[in-house]
């Protein structure tokens, strides 16, 4: 079988395997959404946890709650870290510096996993499993929990209350995530995952040398860090390591982990609206950017004439393994940017311009397509009630959504939503090129350094956390600022959203005219899709034009 | 309680104990379920698929390792490496802290992550592809890309089935054997796409040197 054929197969595969899946997996979102029975285990973990699970929240409570549940997560991981050293399994290392245990804590709690450290030499197994991974699990059912706020804006009425944060949490968690990374964490081991507590050993070497073979909780880590889109590695590798990641089977699976919740959101979008047609437009809009972010960056990295190193190597496989080759490398490369996954099955660094050029600009879709467990969902629902007030505009009407009004209070929670993200990547990437120390973290000279701060603070704001790793990033400076940006990109969009939750479920629903934009036809598709990418290259046609672009003209 | 707490320390209070109880069921039972039902039923796997001689573990199946010379100077950190000309070569790897240990070293994972543009990958694959022809004995438009470009892990234990083809005559050669006996080990060894679709063909570098090893 030809490259071809295979890469089309493993596409197509892919593609089958989320279709089968999405409906039932959508549909126990849900239903874990809106069942108001308790399951035992989860009144155990209420009565623990010392909650009321009884009754609903405003969107102000929720919101405290959420925050107060992020802070503390935020310091405990901080101090889990600086005492790393004290806890068992710690495999002789040192605690963290304060820098990098705030980049870190911030980094993971937000969904992001930037990670500046390398696993393998600076952390503990301990340390990983019951603190980075533990906000593996947390910081995805975040994400679903703020989206089911907004799903019930829509279809509530009259009501102050958007949910109880306790409840989705731990609902999400239990009953979704950790199922499914049981289930797939056994099913990477069966495939040649490690999973046990060794530290490296020393072997000596079929050539009589001397090589460490490390150990650690591995596929238990891995199954969560794609599923729930946080992309933090076990390894400084990642998903290119192959104790994290073996064949290509593995790979596809890992592909299929952190695409299948974010593309299943929109079916229990459907499902609770009572309009699955609703949904099916959402799908499309995610699919069709997908699809064609694939192709592109599939055909750039074929095409290796495209760049010099590509040209004199024959093909571009810098940075890229064999097990994979080109179309199971880009594959990943494109999903983990599409979604806030950032694992990395490859050096997007050494990716052609045109093809690392468009991962950053995946990332700068806001990650909507899919996007991230729970924000993949919230990020396209609010560019859709920008796109029906676009329309509302072009026809002088108030435009609605899902028989709920736009009016002013809503478009500014939704513009606020909007601008945030490109505010914190434009300024931030605009202050460390105006700084010396910060230029000189760049690896790589000319636009390609630009294009590696940018996709540094494009990450960061968009809690993607994959990165252009040749850059320094393990300086105070960066540690502390990329940090910063992962929380307000994370907890800033969250508040606009509640707060439009909140709004949205206090509404009487207007009924359905002959002047109301349908939402769940192909013409809104393709509205839709214009808006983002109006939005998206208006927005950062300027920064892209200095560094991918320059380099792809070069 | 005596003391009713104000509601900010309340809320917060009951965070630090949802943490708590999410920290014991997805940071402690979780991973050791994992890692309980893992060594029962795929132990081999679970333990990184070592390679084994005279009981003794010489090799993960599933990390590259280095198959240079001895170093002439071992305190030299900065000295070259040469290839061993009685191996199969794995690819360029980036793994490598500086401090003697690698390439190919588990302790630093990770990639050359050289822009696409970059004068010094682009010079460093011309040297290799200079290097490796001279090495193999063959023409240097043959080298194929694996061979020159270091891999994203940096222990990357594959290479293609063309650049394990062009190592066979070196190979034989070095170690006096027939070139027909260490083709078969090699077509023996190359390993198809997982499933049938996924992936890239590739011949496991330690695996095959392992087995070579096993000839005499």
């Amino acid at each position: 079988m030809n490259d071809t054929l295979a890469g089309w197969l493993q596409i197509l595969a892919l593609a089958g395997a989320l279709a089968l899946t999405h409906r039932p997996l959508g549909d126990h979102l849900a239903h874990c959404l809106t069942n108001s029975r308790h399951l035992r285990p989860e009144r155990l973990v209420y009565r623990a946890g010392g909650v009321n699970a009884g009754t609903d929240q405003t969107w102000a409570v929720y919101l405290r709650a959420m925050l107060a549940f992020s802070l503390v997560s935020v310091l405990f991981l901080y101090a889990f870290l600086r005492l790393q050293n004290q806890l068992p399994l710690s495999l002789g290392t040192r605690p963290m510096p304060p820098d990098q245990a705030f980049d870190t804590a911030a980094s993971f709690v937000t969904n992001t996993n930037w990670q500046s450290y390398s696993g393998e030499s600076a952390l503990g197994h301990l340390v990983q499993m019951a603190g980075l991974a533990v906000q593996n699990f947390v910081s995805a059912a975040v994400g679903i929990a703020i989206v089911a706020t907004l799903i019930r804006g829509f279809t509530r009425q009259r009501t102050d209350r958007v949910g109880n944060f306790w409840v989705d949490l731990t609902r999400i968690t239990l009953r979704v995530l950790l199922p499914l990374a049981f289930v797939f964490a056994m099913v990477l081991v069966a495939a040649g995952v490690i999973q046990n507590f060794h530290g490296a050993h020393s072997v000596t070497t079929i050539a009589g040398q001397h090589q460490s073979i490390t150990g650690g909780p591995v596929a238990s880590q891995e199954a969560i860090k794609e599923l729930g889109t946080n992309g933090g590695g076990f390894y400084n590798a990642n998903s290119a390591h192959p104790l994290e990641n073996p064949t290509g089977f593995t790979n596809l699976a890992e592909i299929y982990l952190m695409l299948v919740i974010p593309f299943s959101l929109p079916r229990t979008f459907g499902t609770m609206t009572g309009d699955r047609r609703q949904g099916h437009a959402l799908l499309a809009v995610m699919a069709l950017i997908w699809a064609a972010s694939v192709a592109v960056a599939t055909a750039n990295e074929l095409h290796s004439v495209s760049s010099p190193a590509g040209h004199a190597a024959g093909g571009m496989l810098e940075g890229k393994e064999q097990r994979f080759g080109i179309w199971g490398s880009v594959l990943f490369a494109v999903s983990t940017t599409l979604t806030s996954c950032g694992a990395v099955n490859s050096a997007h660094d050494s990716f052609s311009p045109g093809g690392g050029g468009l991962l950053i600009f995946n990332m700068m879709l806001g990650e909507i397509a899919p996007g991230g467990t729970g924000s993949g969902l919230y990020g396209i629902l609010v560019l859709a009630v920008v796109a029906v007030f676009v329309a509302g505009l072009m026809v002088g009407r108030t435009p609605e959504y899902l028989g709920k009004k736009l009016g002013s209070r809503e478009m500014k929670f939704a513009s606020l939503y909007i601008l945030t993200t490109p505010a914190l990547v434009l300024a931030g990437s605009g202050i460390a090129m105006a700084l010396p120390g910060q230029r000189a973290a760049m690896a790589n000279p000319g636009p390609h350094g630009f294009s590696e701060v940018l996709y540094a603070f494009t990450s960061a704001a968009n809690n993607n956390g994959s990165a252009f790793a040749g850059l320094s990033a393990n300086t105070v400076w960066y540690n502390t600022a990329l940090g910063l940006v992962m929380i307000f990109g994370r907890f800033l969009p969250m508040v606009f959203v509640l707060a439009l939750a909140g709004s949205l479920a206090r509404q009487r629903p207007v009924p359905v005219t002959a002047g109301t934009l349908p939402t769940h036809r192909p013409q809104f598709v393709g509205l839709l899709t214009g808006v983002i990418l109006i939005v998206v290259g208006l927005t950062f046609f300027p920064a892209l034009a200095l560094g991918p672009l320059a380099e792809g003209l070069h | 309680m005596l003391v009713r707490l104000p509601p900010m320390m309340r809320r917060h209070l009951s965070a630090l104990r949802m943490l708590l109880v999410f920290t014991a069921v997805t940071g402690l039972a979780y991973p050791l379920a994992v890692t309980g039902l893992a060594q029962l039923a795929f132990a081999h796997h679970a333990n990184g698929s070592l390679i084994e001689e005279h009981g003794r573990p010489v090799a993960s199946a599933l990390l590259g390792q280095s198959f240079a010379l001895p170093k002439r100077n071992p305190a030299d950190a900065g000295e070259q490496l040469r290839p061993d000309p009685r191996w199969f070569q794995p690819r360029p790897s980036a793994a490598d802290a500086g401090k003697g240990a690698g390439p190919y070293d588990p302790l630093a994972s990770g990639a050359s992550n050289l822009g696409p543009a970059n004068q010094v990958l682009v010079k460093e694959v011309a040297a290799r592809r200079a290097a490796v022809a001279a090495f193999d004995g063959v023409p240097p438009e043959s080298v194929p890309a694996d061979a020159l470009t270091a891999s994203g892990s940096g222990l990357d234990p594959d290479i293609s089935p063309a650049y394990a083809e062009e190592q066979a005559n070196r190979v034989a050669r070095a170690r006096g054997l027939s070139p027909v006996v260490v083709r078969r080990l090699v077509a023996a060894r190359q390993q198809g796409r997982s499933l049938g679709f996924l992936g890239s063909p590739h011949v496991n570098v330690v695996e095959l040197n392992h087995a070579l090893a096993a000839l005499h």
